[in-house]
């Protein structure tokens, strides 16, 4: 019993991590921009593609895996930010959550018409062993992803809070104008978030396509659970976002097993909804005031 | 009356001229699209209600067409109840649950809003493919009954089209008069000024609760007479995408304007058809549209043909917004 | 003489920073009461505390004797306490007139009538009274969006007394507005006060304007009241002008 749940345990702290990539990157792009990025989950979908169509031109994995990476800062990075989020942006925040969900569409269609409508193997990073650790048997693969996300979460903090560059976004995520006053490049800071965003989605698009085959729809629960998690964690911060996706991927994973895998679904919902009910800035959130 | 409002005037008459001919120059199938365009039409009136008019993102329009759709399935074909029933049934139930999805989502900041109607709409979905006893499950329900008036069966396609259009301009003509109230000014002082709204006394919570329920009760509505038009309902016309169409429908046609659903139905419903564009394809390209528009006019097509139509109107000056928590 | 508004040590911080340290006073029938300070003194705040725009930390704000703290904008509205914003807030895409109805039209009938009721809440005479009263006639059926800056502030001040408020309070009245209009609206703004015994608290930093206007003065720094009283003797307060000067 209690092994079984060590082993849910685990591997849901490596879904949750994956959330608290994707969920990371979508409230970076809240702080320094305001943009709701309703196609975060697609930008999760798509980097897999782009590997695939690398792997496709007979590259070795690592290799496709590093264009597909590259590909993707630039077109769900910097493209994304020039093309879409700078023309809409002036008119407010609803035409921009609009255009997002329109290229979520784009997206998702686009790969259904241009590459496959059909479910794509895709190579994992580990093999698909077990291990065993003090008596306990665990997936190879989650161990792998637990400790790659952790890994990139780590690296993340450490540039946003120790580099020059990452406490100038800092300061841009606080108080734009107050960070342009003190000389900071807020537009250029606001690129490298768009930027940072590409890659958290990239990675977390080769963590988890293994797990759920490469497939256009697979956008669909991500971009819900990565936003989810950023909500219960707060909206506005790193932190949350973190805690929000690992305590997501546990109870995810406690559901599915335990309760009803039909409603597994349903659950991270729930959690929205109760959330939004009785503590709306999020567990980690704390209740902003601005004056009128 | 100046040359504008003539120009509307007519192209309304001729528009309405033609729906009502169609019968004799379309067959069957150029009815049931037709006859799709109104029904979709209705639901996008209810969301343009929440989202040009009270400026809230809902992504459950699909799900509340869809509990309609169910509400409409089970009591016919199941308990026999009468059709009249169902709309009361279904109307009242959307409302209900608009009002209750509405609430919480409000407190807080307005985008959570369509976040909240998100997870609302897959939850809705999951429902109506598990719960089998009540759905159907994914082999849906069938048998649908068309509705009978004074003892004349609606049944052919014609008939059934015309009973449709009835209730397009039914609704229409109640929606009109609604945005013409106090109550449209005040769902407009809503969606432009919120604070300023509230020191005038307006009740901006209650106001915006009353715009989201009742495009979610028009949203009801829409899916009674879906279910009747294609007489078999399973889950998957309801998913999220659904949603999304009606919302893109809405913004395309010219969110806050009267017109606009009408025209983002034909852009969504009738144009695919007669363009013979697959489905994924026309979708991409509708959804390119739909970006383009918002850079360049949010205000959709009715918007761009309004500049077109005058020429000399200078950009209103936008107020400077002040936030509140 | 019982106050129309008493507020009684009002405090509001934001986070660590006290912006409204203890803040008392009374406001009588029928006054023009000018709340003045330097930048950052806390008048904007305290008005928001007033108008329940934002929660008070501590303290109370009685209306009529009775408890308003903290209750929502709309509902003191519908009591009798009106506001305008130190910022423009116009409905550009309605016409002048359309703006003064919807001012009015939640103080008349209920839900029901507003939504079956005449177009006009049964506003159409109050309307055009005050579109007579604040000079915009010609303008009446104008888009908000097409006045000038200065007609659409009057507009503005207008829309606050469509309910016939028993206190209005102003924020910055003449903020932008240029002479000519400045004199109009502070007549206006005297006559309306005379003819409706409407009482004002306002906000100002044109000084000219305060003294011309009202018949008490508060004045504000750091949060806390320093001196109050009629204009002549704050005008010569040092500790006023100390606190202008600055540090």
């Amino acid at each position: 019993m209690t092994t079984d749940i060590l082993q849910l345990l685990v591997s849901g702290l490596a879904t949750g991590a994956i959330y608290a990539l994707v969920a990371i990157g979508f409230t970076l792009l809240w702080q320094t921009s305001q943009t709701i990025n309703f196609a975060q989950g697609e930008f999760v979908m798509l980097p897999a593609f782009y590997i695939l169509m690398a792997g496709n031109l007979g590259l070795p994995f690592w290799a496709a895996a590093l264009i597909g990476i590259a590909v993707s800062v630039l077109t769900l990075g910097v493209l994304f930010k020039l093309v879409v989020v700078d023309p809409m942006i002036r008119h407010g925040v609803m035409p921009l959550v609009i255009a997002t969900i329109g290229l979520a569409i784009v997206l998702k269609e686009g790969v259904k018409e241009f590459y496959s409508a059909q479910a794509q193997p895709f190579p994992p990073l580990a093999e698909a062993t077990n291990i065993a650790i003090g008596g306990v048997v665990f997936s190879l693969q989650s161990i792998v992803n637990l400790a790659i996300a952790i890994a990139a979460v780590v690296i993340l903090q450490f540039f946003l809070s120790r580099t020059y560059t990452g406490r100038c976004m800092q300061a841009t995520a606080q108080n734009p104008s107050v960070a342009r006053i003190l000389g900071i490049d807020v537009d250029r800071m606001i690129l490298y978030t768009f930027v940072i965003n590409a890659g958290l989605v990239a990675l977390a698009s080769i963590l988890v396509t293994p797990i759920y085959l490469a497939k256009f729809t697979n956008g669909e629960t991500l971009g819900i659970y990565a936003f989810i998690a950023a909500i219960i964690g707060g909206f506005n911060q790193v932190r949350g976002a973190i805690l929000g996706g690992l305590l997501l991927g546990v109870l995810d994973n406690l559901v599915a097993t335990y309760l009803s895998t039909q409603y597994r679904n349903a659950l991270p919902l729930l959690i929205l909804i109760i959330v939004v009910l009785v503590r709306p800035q999020g567990l980690l959130g704390r209740v902003e005031e601005r004056t009128v | 009356m100046n040359a504008r409002n003539i120009a509307i005037a007519a192209l309304s008459a001729v528009v309405i001229a033609a729906l009502l001919a169609a019968p004799y120059a379309l067959k069957s199938y150029g009815l049931y699209i037709l006859s799709l365009w109104a029904v979709t039409t209705i639901g996008a009136i209810g969301l343009n209600l929440t989202l040009g008019y009270a400026g809230q993102i809902s992504l459950a329009q699909g799900a509340f067409v869809g509990i309609g759709a169910y509400c409409t399935a089970i009591l016919t074909t199941k308990y026999g109840y009468p059709l009249p029933f169902t709309y009361l049934v279904a109307f009242v139930s959307c409302f209900s649950i608009g009002w209750v999805l509405g609430y919480p989502a409000l407190r807080v900041e307005h985008h959570y809003l369509a976040f909240v109607t998100l997870a609302f709409t897959t939850l809705v979905y999951l429902i109506f493919r598990n719960e089998e006893w009540l759905t159907g499950g994914v082999s849906g329900i069938g048998g649908i009954p068309r509705p009978v008036m004074f003892g004349y069966s609606l049944r052919a396609p014609a008939e059934f089209y015309y009973f449709c259009l009835a209730n397009l301009a039914a609704i229409s003509l109640a929606f009109w008069g609604l945005i013409r109230s106090p109550w449209g000014r005040a769902f407009v002082a809503v969606r432009e000024n919120p604070v300023r709204a509230l020191s005038l006394g307006v009740d901006t919570r209650r106001y915006t609760l009353i715009a989201f329920a009742l495009g979610a009760g028009l949203g009801g509505i829409s899916g009674v007479l879906l279910a009747q038009l294609v007489q078999f309902i399973d889950p998957s016309p309801f998913s999220l995408t659904a949603s999304l169409n009606l919302l893109l429908m809405v913004v395309v046609g010219g969110s806050g304007y009267f017109f606009g659903p009408f025209v983002g139905a034909i852009v969504a419903v009738l144009l695919p058809e007669w363009l013979r564009f697959s489905g994924g394809l026309y979708l991409i390209c509708y959804a390119i549209l739909v970006m383009v528009l918002m850079a360049f006019c949010p205000t959709g097509l009715i918007g761009l043909a309004g500049r077109f139509l005058k020429p000399v109107s200078k950009p209103a000056p936008v107020p400077a917004r002040e936030q509140t928590t | 003489m019982s106050a129309l508004l008493s507020v009684r040590d009002l405090r509001k911080s934001f986070g660590g920073i006290v912006a409204v340290d203890g803040v008392s006073f009374e406001v009588h029938d029928g006054e023009i009461l000018g709340i003045i300070g330097p930048n950052g003194s806390g008048k904007s705040t305290l008005f928001n505390c007033i108008l329940g725009q934002l929660q008070p930390s501590q303290g109370e704000v009685r209306f009529e004797g009775q408890d308003i703290t903290g209750m929502r904008p709309c509902d003191l509205n519908r009591r009798g306490v009106s506001r305008t914003f130190q910022l423009l807030q116009i409905f550009p895409q309605l016409s002048v007139r359309e703006n003064l109805i919807l001012a009015g039209q939640e103080h008349q009938g209920t839900m029901t009538t507003r939504l079956f009721g005449p177009r006009d809440a049964g506003l159409a005479s109050a309307a055009e009274k005050m579109i007579d009263f604040f000079r915009l006639r010609h303008l009446a059926d104008e888009l908000a969006s097409s006045l000038s800056y200065g007609q659409q502030k009057l507009l503005d001040a207008a829309m606050a007394f469509m309910s016939g408020p028993r206190l209005v309070l102003l924020d910055e009245p003449a903020g932008g507005v240029n002479l000519t209009m400045l004199e109009s609206l502070r007549e206006r703004l005297r006559a309306i006060n005379a003819e409706q015994r409407a009482t004002f608290i306002v906000i100002e930093h044109n000084m000219e304007f305060v003294m011309a206007l009202c018949t008490r003065i508060v004045v504000l720094a750091e949060g806390r009241i320093i001196a109050q009283g009629d204009p002549a003797s704050v005008r010569a307060d040092e500790k006023v002008i100390e606190a202008y000067l600055g540090h």
